[in-house]
């Protein structure tokens, strides 16, 4: 059954159906009951819940995170929410240090079955700390799982397998993208962490590579592009960490020319893993070297401006047209 | 669910009622009364208008987003006229009150909420740090301060016009934040010179504070090994008298003083939240009848003031306003690249190069597109 919904909502709903699925999921989160949550993602739930499994916290990042982990030890599932992506980083001592390291220390009796739910990225005209992409950072860390969603149909079902899944898992919400709608289809919700081919074509000139709230990004550039006669095929990574490239470099192999673009600053960013492995796999298919279109390595910028920091329409046609003309 | 955090006000310092009478409290600091009060009511007038104005300025859109300080201006002025010169300030991102004692400029506070500036003042000039918006991080950046001090010989040499203390502003949500639980601790080991001066406003955007605390904040200081005063947050005379002697106790050496003022957020969070979805209009009436500026008013025309003052007042609120407007209109539009000069002291070659090809993306017809 499909029904159309916000991302927001597909979200909700997500966490709705895990919740009623298995008693053992608990939200934790500031704001996230009486209020439903800054951006109301978990709107209703503690209504219809209770507040002992829709907790409004004190006002605690690291405690946040340091007492789901004595949760998931108990056998509970924590879902919890982090109201910005700036302020994660309170808590970076209880992820890297415990949470990423317990099943390895315990030689795997140990599970940390943690979602850590980020609404991240830029582009809602916000003040500091409300509009970064911590993804490289998490991406970086062995036993965490990094994904993200770009559209409602890939929020209700990651969040579905990442509250299912035994590994801890940082769940990168594009917050300037939940009002945007699409079909949910709440019965077929796939089990397995993949790449996703979001637009493809066999006369393709150039693959695309991004993930998150640039999705709908490339889209409208390759349309663009089709428009004056150039195909494009277009990757959303939707797994971070670990990465799954092997539809990517097939498309690479096919198009000759690779291009990485996340908000995240470009340095030692996850474009530079990407485009590292796609060198190593499709050395003798490259026409181009593969190119980054990202944030700059700079802050990020007053709002004012931060739409000449996040990566358009017109800076990727430009990278697909450099490559073309390499 | 039951909260055992009592909201009665009956251990509040107080000096000045919501009645607007005198208590019996002593007042060291007040000695004409008269005048002091005009300037608070002056000061507490002004910085309404300036936040009522900023916050219509959002709801035109000239602002990305406001945190409103309605409700808390008895604090604000009050600490912020109890300052030495010399002493420094650490304050959260809704301190606009202090700021204004500080002598910051409307024009300098819009900047980050307009999303032209991270920061739209000179925090040296002004003694007054940054806005902060990782709770409760500038607590442990006032202690540092605080330490400076101490080791440069600014404090305890009865020298009231050298001799330099830090206070530091947060919130009841922040009270919860091991930052803060750590800059206490600190302070104490070194007696450090800070006032804390948590707002408690009663809410962290939606959560009250009994989530926070099970017992009046103010009571933490003393597991810390220091004292904690209870007040009336929105009476300006017992914040600015007991501001004012913490800070003279910081100067002289005697270490860090914990002040809870209990005030209430009349507005929103900021103006991207919605109060009525976690709080009823009861409790917001109820504290509209303690408003820190209509006690002073009754109090000052109990002690004589004439009406012409009042109406005075208003003709200046209302230059403010308009100088607001169009502060706000004319803040000078940002320029990333600019921006890539401040990412370091010494800019490497690699971001000197991706900024000359921003710029040249800027010049080209991409970057006008």
């Amino acid at each position: 059954m499909s029904k159309k919904l916000a991302l927001g909502q597909a979200l909700n709903l997500g966490l709705r159906h895990a919740m009623e699925a298995d008693d053992r999921v608990v939200l934790m989160g500031e704001d996230i009951g009486k209020l439903g949550g800054v951006f109301r993602v978990t709107d209703g739930l503690q209504k219809d819940f209770g507040a002992d499994r829709v907790r409004d916290t004190p006002l605690a990042e690291s405690a946040l995170i340091g007492t789901a982990v004595g949760m998931a030890m108990r056998g509970f599932r924590p879902v919890v929410e982090i109201q910005f992506d700036g302020f994660v980083f309170v808590a970076f001592d209880q992820i890297v240090n415990q949470v990423a390291r317990l099943h390895f220390r315990s030689h795997g009796r140990l599970i940390m079955p943690i979602v850590i739910r980020i609404p991240f990225g830029g582009g809602i005209g916000a003040v500091e700390h409300h509009s970064e992409c911590p993804e490289a950072f998490f991406a970086h860390v062995p036993g965490l799982r990094v994904v993200s969603c770009a559209n409602p149909q890939d929020a209700y079902s990651m969040t579905r397998q990442a509250i299912a899944s035994d590994d801890p898992i940082i769940l990168l919400e594009p917050k300037r993208r939940y009002w945007q709608t699409g079909e949910v289809d709440t019965e077929h919700v796939e089990d397995r962490w993949t790449t996703s081919a979001v637009r493809s074509s066999p006369a393709a000139k150039a693959t695309v590579v991004t993930y998150g709230p640039l999705v709908p990004t490339a889209l409208e550039a390759a349309a663009i592009l089709a428009d004056e006669g150039t195909e494009v095929d277009i990757f959303d990574l939707r797994t971070l960490s670990p990465l799954d490239l092997d539809p990517v470099f097939e498309s690479v192999r096919k198009t000759g020319r690779a291009i990485v673009t996340h908000e995240a600053p470009g340095h030692l960013g996850l474009g530079a893993e990407v485009a590292a492995r796609i060198s190593q796999e499709c050395f003798y298919s490259l026409e181009a070297p593969v190119l980054r279109v990202t944030g700059y390595d700079i802050p990020y910028p007053p709002s004012r401006i931060e739409q000449d920091h996040i990566p358009d329409v017109d800076r990727l046609i430009d990278a697909v047209e450099r490559a073309e003309a390499w | 669910m039951a909260m055992s955090y009592s909201h009665e006000q009956t251990d509040l310092r107080c000096l000045l009622t919501p009645q607007g009478e005198r208590t019996p409290a002593p007042g060291s600091r007040i000695d004409d009364e008269r005048a002091l009060l005009s300037g608070f009511y002056r000061d507490m007038s002004l910085i309404r208008r300036f936040d009522h104005e900023a916050y219509a300025l959002q709801r035109h859109g000239e602002l990305g987003l406001w945190a409103p300080l309605f409700g808390q201006e008895a604090t604000q002025i009050g600490a912020g006229r109890a300052l030495a010169d010399q002493d420094w300030v650490f304050p959260s991102y809704r301190e606009h009150g202090i700021a204004w004692c500080r002598g910051i400029g409307p024009e300098e506070m819009l900047g980050t909420f307009r999303g032209t500036e991270m920061s739209g003042w000179d925090p040296v000039k002004y003694r007054y740090a940054f806005g902060q918006i990782i709770i409760g991080a500038q607590t442990l950046h006032g202690v540092g301060y605080a330490t400076g001090l101490q080791l440069d010989g600014m404090v305890g040499n009865n020298d009231p016009s050298r001799d330099t203390a830090v206070l530091t502003v947060f919130g009841d949500g922040a009270s919860s934040q091991g930052a803060v639980a750590e800059a206490m601790m600190w302070a104490a080991s070194y007696q450090a010179p800070v006032v804390f001066l948590c707002q408690n406003n009663h809410y962290a955007i939606s959560v009250p504070v009994g989530r926070q605390s099970r017992t009046p904040l103010a009571d933490r200081a003393l597991g810390f090994g220091f004292e904690g005063v209870r007040i009336d947050g929105n009476d300006v005379l017992a914040c600015y008298q007991t501001v004012g002697e913490a800070l003279d106790k910081a100067r002289d050496g005697g270490g860090p003083t914990f002040i809870e003022a209990v005030t209430y957020r009349r507005g929103p969070h900021t103006t991207s939240d919605d109060p009525s979805r976690y709080r009823d209009s009861l409790e917001e009436q109820d504290w509209a009848k303690r408003d820190p500026i209509d006690r002073v008013r009754i109090r000052l025309e109990a002690l004589g003031v004439e009406p012409d003052f009042f109406a005075n007042v208003e003709v200046e609120a209302e230059e403010l306003g308009a100088r607001v407007r169009k502060a706000c209109a004319a803040l000078p539009e940002p320029d990333l690249a600019e921006l890539f000069e401040y990412v370091h002291v010494e800019m490497s070659e690699a971001l000197r190069a991706q900024q000359r090809e921003y710029r040249s993306w800027q010049d080209s017809a991409g970057g006008v597109a």
